[in-house]
């Protein structure tokens, strides 16, 4: 699929515009007991982008995230990939890292062989892994605890090897779905540090899906709006604070009126599916 | 490599890994073993005053000490009838492991493979054992294969049912990463699903063992086999038939304790497989 090149105008606020790693054309989803997901859903993400999908729940923001991550096909619409490499069988490799909402942890394996199993299904041995695995551990502060089992660690520990899973395989573009959103707000908070700190450092592109107005703010230099029923678009706006954002940005100006703003927005599109 | 500033100790905020457990009790333990141990001791006392109290003549309740002298003196018939029906027994729990667990995987291929077979095997289970019994012997080439077609069918089906409803019962969010990551079909099976059922397949497999056993006495019941060659259950009718009630209790003792067994070794089995990670075989501490 060799996408044309598009105007840079469809691209959304921050990143580099120039190069679109996923491209999402006029994509509607209906469910088979006939509830409208998402419709005509359009949505550039350019490379390096920490893009936050924001919305009220049924909204479709998780749906967005799946089909990106090619769990399920949409009704209708394209999926581009103009960047994908394409692997021997002319597949193409979409270098996807994908974040649950819960740990989503083998429960009768290691935190290792959590970590482990992306590169085990693809062929590479215990011993072979290890520096890819001890990697990403190191990644998430865990390397100490490689042959503890889920049930031994806190919450935000599981959330950790959850993300350490997602990087072990150095995706290009890391898919969270409200990754954070059961955590209490102490580990919360650390853990957005920590993610920005490694976005930083590695240049991912992140789309991360979110229902908490300060957390995307905090984290994302562009927040996508959606509202619910039909799931859609209603607003695409750029943060533009710079980064490294520490945990003085929460406190600071800049920060209030971006969530006034994204606040507002949200607020609209709850009023938009109130009348819808 | 490490991108975040994580303390040598690593992070404090979200930390709380339970330390180890504190080593267990000596006390307790040896009272786990003591009471039900004195329990027993109290209850042979019990009967053994019982009988010698009421002169109860010894072909209606025999005392403890006659009872252990017969399992001592008729050790050369009991003993090879133990092995007879310990041999089918643990056929008859293997083979039924094997196809338990092999239906089990064929059955969650398809869904219309289920709805072609799952009756059957509700069909199987439902017709009372002793009922099919006489029918197994005319087909079956020996007694010994009709028994062990008996207990093959009883112990199978928990077996079965246990471990299909494991196989179904994997973390829907699992399978999504399985297929995110391009798992095929048998790395989705071996490094997902066997082991998310590995729990219910082992409740399946304690039911069945105790089944088996019982079972494999049933059917021989059904069978009226006799003879050389026959299991406990023959010894027990023929310990009826003569009256000799010592050797009877002798033989049901000995089936007791295989089934008690057969019990211990299905749970420590569990235990050995599911103490590092199931919630069943973890303490819970408050």
């Amino acid at each position: 699929m060799n996408a044309p090149a598009r105007e840079p105008a469809t691209e959304g606020p921050g990143g580099d515009v120039a190069r679109t790693i996923v491209s999402l054309r006029a994509i509607n989803k209906v469910f088979s007991n006939g509830t409208v997901a998402l419709k005509d859903m359009s949505l550039d993400i350019g490379k390096g982008q920490f893009v936050s999908l924001l919305g009220p729940s049924g909204c479709g923001k998780s749906t967005v995230l799946r089909l990106i991550a090619g769990l399920g096909d949409p009704s209708s619409g394209t999926i581009h990939w103009p960047m994908a490499k394409r692997d021997g069988s002319g597949h193409e490799d979409h270098e996807i890292g994908f974040v649950f909402q819960e740990p989503t942890l083998m429960p009768w394996a290691t935190v290792y062989k959590n970590v482990w199993l992306p590169l085990r299904l693809k062929g590479l041995s215990k011993s072979a892994a290890r520096e890819e695995v001890m990697n990403a551990l190191e990644m998430v502060g865990l390397e100490g605890f490689a042959d503890a089992y889920p049930r031994e660690l806190s919450g935000g520990m599981k959330m950790r090897v959850s993300i350490a899973r997602a990087l072990v395989t150095r995706p290009k573009l890391l898919l969270m779905d409200e990754p954070f959103a059961a955590l209490d707000e102490i580990t919360r908070f650390k853990l957005n540090n920590d993610l920005l700190h490694l976005w930083e450092s590695f240049g991912w592109t992140v789309i991360f899906v979110t229902h908490s107005v300060f957390e995307s703010v905090y984290l994302s230099n562009r927040i996508v709006v959606m509202a619910a029923r039909p799931g859609r678009v209603v607003a695409d706006m750029a943060i533009d604070a710079p980064y490294p954002r520490e945990d003085e940005f929460r406190t600071s100006t800049p920060y209030n009126d971006y969530c006034r703003m994204a606040s507002n927005a949200l607020h609209d599109a709850m009023s938009a599916t109130a009348e819808a | 490599m490490t991108a975040i500033e994580t303390p040598p100790k690593p992070a404090v905020l979200d930390e709380d890994a339970p330390l180890p457990a504190e080593p267990g009790r000596l006390g307790e333990k040896a009272l786990r073993i003591a009471i039900p141990a004195l329990m027993m001791l109290l209850l042979v006392l019990v009967w053994a005053w019982y009988v010698a109290a009421n002169d109860v003549p010894h072909y209606i309740m025999p005392s403890p000490l006659r009872v252990a002298q017969a399992m001592i003196e008729d050790w050369h018939i009991l003993f090879p009838a133990l092995l007879v029906t310990l041999k089918i027994t643990f056929t008859a729990l293997a083979l039924a492991l094997v196809g338990g667990v092999a239906l089990a995987v064929l059955l969650i291929q398809s869904r219309w493979i289920e709805l072609a077979l799952y009756p059957y095997a509700v069909i199987l289970q439902v017709t009372p054992i002793v009922a099919i019994a006489p029918l197994i012997l005319i087909y079956a080439p020996s007694t010994q294969v009709a028994l062990l077609i008996c207990a093959w069918i009883v112990a199978f089906f928990p077996i079965l049912s246990n471990t299909a409803q494991g196989l179904k019962s994997v973390d829907h969010n699992l399978l999504n990463l399985f297929e995110l990551y391009g798992a095929n079909r048998w790395q989705t099976l071996f490094h997902l699903r066997l082991p998310a059922a590995l729990p219910y397949f082992l409740t399946g497999l304690r039911i069945g063992g105790g089944l088996a056993l019982i079972a494999a006495v049933v059917a021989e019941f059904a069978a009226g086999s006799a003879g050389a060659g026959s299991g406990l259950a023959f010894r027990l009718l023929e310990s009826q038939f003569r009256l000799n009630i010592p050797r009877l209790f002798a033989a049901l003792i000995l089936l007791s304790v295989t089934g008690i067994l057969i019990f211990f070794a299905t749970s420590f089995l569990s235990h050995l497989l599911l103490h590092k990670w199931h919630e069943s075989a973890l303490k819970r501490e408050n």
